[in-house]
């Protein structure tokens, strides 16, 4: 009887009420509750997660959720963004979008942030998924506008397209006329990352005329400001809108027709863009700012005065992006003006110059503190802080849940005292019971991240530059932030201790990154050795880390656990400290970049494999040499090594082997086969020929 | 986070005449005349030896490998960047845009020396500072000398011709280099030209651009 209750409810109903449990963490939960609801719960799944690409293999979820519908990746660690991840390392899309082409083919949804997406993969998606809806490419690389030419003439379901801060080979403006004219489905158009000069402007009225839904177009900056009135006269809907250039020469038949076009904007409620802004012509907006709730001005170069002129007709202002021209009188005003307020980010004009070049010290974010309550996200640049006005926030402001202040010169003390800020930020973590994620900077000690392991015990992410001073610091944080998930440091003297007592923790969190610190190569090795569900990747330009003595710090070091084991599609420059570290998987040659792969490669490797092992399932295609444009269907080679003991490879005929620029054949006999991976590196694996007293059932 | 600035002088507002963006100063645009303390000089220039020092010993990049990165090695690396010599760290300040380094567009300029059989080019997106263009200039011009603001003060010659460097902006005019931070200057930049001392000796600022004087 107990077993029939566990079981009333037929399978249907269940997944019925699962459908209206949407966020993972609860959907985790139902899946673990037994055996059946983790059955009915992964048919049903249609949205998935995956903070890091590289946590897991495409197969391994495409084997537990066969239905889903959408799907978000996140690839490079956060550093990529400031130059500190190297080209070539990685997040490449290709290997997700070529296994789910096949297994989700009503997929609607792909969103990827800090991911290598070529053309090809553009090119996949379109022909892939005939239902496909959105694209977030959330500052991607390796696209080009004719990749998104692709999209738009073949997905006619499309929704979104977001390239928000994509780096994208921009050819020309040409690809907006792919959307064909029965096309009317758009939604929500971001092409503002978009560099070329050139725009198809006839195209892209078209487009914004016959999509009656459109509700949020960012326009890059080859639009420029006298086409504004006719694009937004036909979408008077539009709730966000980016402008292109936002300056020309004053002319008031243009100001008139821009005034007359925004103030039909009814439904308008984020404004961005603006690029090389005249302030004659931001009255024009005046109509729209009173509903204005987001304003991103972070490429306005205008003075103080003319910002808060504008800022003064934005009462319901709740999210500001504005450069550091605004001043601490600015910020004043913007705090009696917009008490919404609810997120601030104050960007550097002159971030590499030495003296300060604008007056904008830590009085703005005080005063915006003090008289905002409804403040919970700050990200702020500026040249002093002092430990006063840092507890003056805290105490004011303890519904704050991101906070990162970025103090331009490293290693700034308190300016009034001369002390470290490390009081200043405890009391930041003491008062702000929910703070989520915390970037320090200034001059800080050991003392700092004994406030933050004690207090912060909801933080998610920490960000710390040149702080710190042994490896107590580091060991505070990792044995007390329990919510813990992403940490990222540079420069700070952390090495070993820590980071080993604290090993346990690693597999708790997302990922941790550490440059230009302190920790040995052989601290790496062991603790590859010793923690086999973490990939532990060395990054080292200089050469095989194991040239120098186990003592020397590593350059660069990234660590985020796995249920896939190590990577194999590593450039040359990143070393993997696999559990038999005399093993270290890495690739063993690199060829140039060629935007067109000959192949797709996905795949491990066993034991016949010269000094590679890796755990994942395995596929090689060979294309046909005439034909370097296609794979060809079957597989010739193909290994699962997730059964026990792995499976040998398929034995392949050397003559196949054999060609010209291919393949090489190396002294000893061993055959290299060169996959290309996509966009950058190529992977060769040596193969030894394989004999049938080795591998009887093959 | 931010991207790229497109810094440009503010323009006049033709609404009302605005004066005081017009007014020739020495600073930023957007740099308050009064100080809000006595002691830190706002707009002040940057110091000579951040950008002319050639002898940084720590580059941009900070991918010195293949050596123990001590602490103290650390210490000295930072100590190495205090006062005297600021050398640029590779990912810092946290901003974007500046990560994005000339991949596909490159802005290259020529460059015109007085007296060179032949113009050079460079790629001005290789550089983020005023120091590193002119120590690419004089590596690639290494029998001249690019003047030398700071020698200048000190009434010392140098060896050989001091040239001053000098482009033709967007507008067509002739500008003396340094003056603008050097985002701007690199956007509206289109050639470079280092003027011989000669020509330019009547036109000898009293007061060296932004980057060259000492703080």
């Amino acid at each position: 009887m107990q077993k029939k209750v566990a079981c009333s409810f037929p399978d249907e109903v269940l997944e019925h009420v699962f459908s209206f449990i949407q966020s993972d963490k609860d959907r985790n939960a139902v899946s673990m509750v037994c055996k059946s609801w983790y059955e009915i719960e992964r048919w049903c799944r249609r949205k998935i997660f995956i903070g890091n690409c590289y946590a897991v293999s495409p197969r391994m979820v495409i084997r537990r959720f066969p239905k889903v519908r959408s799907i978000e990746l996140k690839g490079k660690p956060h550093f990529a963004d400031f130059n500190l991840v190297p080209d070539g390392w990685g997040g490449y899309v290709l290997p997700w979008i070529a296994e789910m082409a096949g297994a989700y083919p009503w997929l609607e949804e792909i969103r990827l942030k800090r991911m290598v997406v070529t053309d090809e993969c553009l090119e996949l998606i379109a022909k892939s998924f005939k239902n496909f809806k959105v694209l977030v490419l959330f500052s991607c690389e390796g696209f080009s506008t004719d990749g998104l030419a692709a999209i738009a003439a073949s997905c006619m379901n499309l929704r979104e397209l977001d390239l928000r801060d994509s780096d994208v080979d921009d050819l020309g403006g040409h690809w907006l006329s792919h959307f064909p004219e029965t096309y009317t489905s758009l939604v929500s158009l971001n092409s503002s990352c978009l560099g070329s000069d050139e725009v198809s402007l006839s195209a892209l009225e078209r487009l914004v005329g016959r999509c009656t839904n459109l509700r949020t177009l960012r326009l890059n900056r080859a639009v420029p400001l006298d086409k504004i009135a006719n694009i937004l006269g036909r979408a008077p809907q539009l709730v966000d809108f980016g402008t292109g250039t936002y300056g020309a020469d004053l002319q008031s038949d243009v100001f008139s027709s821009l005034a007359g076009a925004f103030s039909s904007c009814k439904e308008l409620r984020s404004l961005s863009g603006f690029w090389d802004v005249v302030p004659a012509y931001l009255p024009a907006i005046y109509p729209v700012c009173s509903r204005l709730t987001s304003l991103n001005l972070s490429y306005v170069t205008i003075q103080s005065p003319d910002l808060v002129k504008l800022l003064r007709h934005c009462p319901s202002l709740q999210r500001l992006l504005v450069l550091d021209y605004i001043e601490d009188s600015g910020l004043e005003a913007l705090s009696s003006s917009c008490k919404d307020l609810q997120e601030l980010r104050v960007f550097p004009s002159d971030p590499f110059g030495e003296e300060p070049n604008v007056s904008l010290t830590e009085q703005g974010l005080v005063s915006v503190c003090l008289a905002c309550p409804k403040l919970q996200s700050v990200l702020y640049f500026c040249r002093r802080m002092s430990n006063v006005a840092l507890v003056t926030i805290a105490q004011n402001c303890p519904n704050l849940t991101r906070f990162r202040l970025c103090i331009i010169e490293p290693r700034t003390a308190d300016f009034l005292t001369l002390e470290p800020l490390d009081v200043g930020f405890g009391a930041i973590v003491e008062h702000c019971k929910d703070l989520r994620r915390l970037s320090l900077s200034g001059l800080l000690t050991d003392r700092v991240f004994e406030y933050i392991g004690r207090y912060a015990k909801k933080l998610e992410m920490l960000s710390v530059a040149f702080a710190g001073e042994s490896d107590l610091g580091l060991h505070h944080v990792l044995s007390g932030c329990e919510s813990l998930r992403k940490l990222e440091i540079r420069d700070c003297p952390f090495g070993d201790k820590a980071l080993l007592a604290n090993a346990s923790k690693l597999e708790t969190m997302r990922s941790l990154w550490m440059s230009s610190c302190a920790v040995s190569f052989g601290a790496c090795k062991l603790l590859g050795q010793k923690m086999p569900r973490l990939n532990v990747e060395v990054i080292d330009e200089s050469g095989p880390p194991d040239s120098r003595p186990d003592s020397c710090p590593v350059d660069k070091l990234y660590i985020y656990r796995s249920v896939a084991g190590p990577r194999f599609d590593m450039p040359p420059f990143v070393w993997t400290m696999d559990e038999d570290s005399a093993l270290q998987v890495h690739a063993l040659h690199v060829a140039e970049y060629n935007r067109k792969p000959d192949w797709i490669g996905v795949g491990t490797y066993e034991e016949s494999i010269q000094g590679l092992r890796a755990k994942m399932p395995f596929v090689l295609y060979l294309a046909e040499l005439s034909n370097t444009s296609q794979c060809s269907s079957q597989p010739l080679l193909s290994g699962d090594t997730t059964l026990t003991p792995p499976r040998p490879l398929l034995r392949l005929p050397i003559e196949t082997l054999e060609s010209d620029d291919k393949t090489q054949r190396s002294k000893e006999g061993k055959y290299m086969i060169k996959m290309r991976y996509s966009m950058n590196p190529t992977i060769c694996f040596e193969i030894r020929p394989i004999s049938t007293r080795s591998f009887p059932g093959v | 986070m931010s991207s790229e600035n497109g810094k440009r002088l503010p323009e006049t507002d033709a609404a009302g005449l605005n004066y005081e963006a017009t007014e020739l100063t020495l600073g930023l645009p957007g740099k308050s005349r009064v100080t809000s303390d006595g002691g830190a000089r706002v707009g002040s220039k940057r110091g000579f030896s951040e950008t002319v020092d050639l002898s940084l010993g720590e580059k941009k990049d900070s991918n010195k490998l293949g050596q123990t990165q001590t602490q103290s090695q650390i210490d000295a690396r930072e100590a190495a960047k205090s006062p005297g010599s600021k050398a640029q760290v590779v990912g810092w300040p946290p901003v974007r845009g500046y990560a994005k380094r000339g991949k596909k567009s490159c802005k290259y300029v020529k460059v015109a020396v007085d007296g060179a059989p032949y113009l050079r080019k460079v790629d001005l997106d290789m550089y983020n500072t005023y120091q590193q263009l002119l120590t690419s200039l004089e590596d690639m011009f290494s029998c001249f000398t690019i003047r030398n603001f700071l020698n200048e003060k000190k009434m010392e010659q140098v060896n050989g011709i001091e040239y001053v460097p000098t482009y033709e902006d967007k507008d067509g005019d002739w500008m003396l280099v340094g003056d603008v931070p050097w985002q701007m200057f690199a956007e509206s930049c289109k050639r470079i030209r280092l003027m011989k001392n000669t020509e330019t000796a009547e036109l000898a600022p009293r007061t060296p651009p932004k980057w060259s004087r000492r703080s």
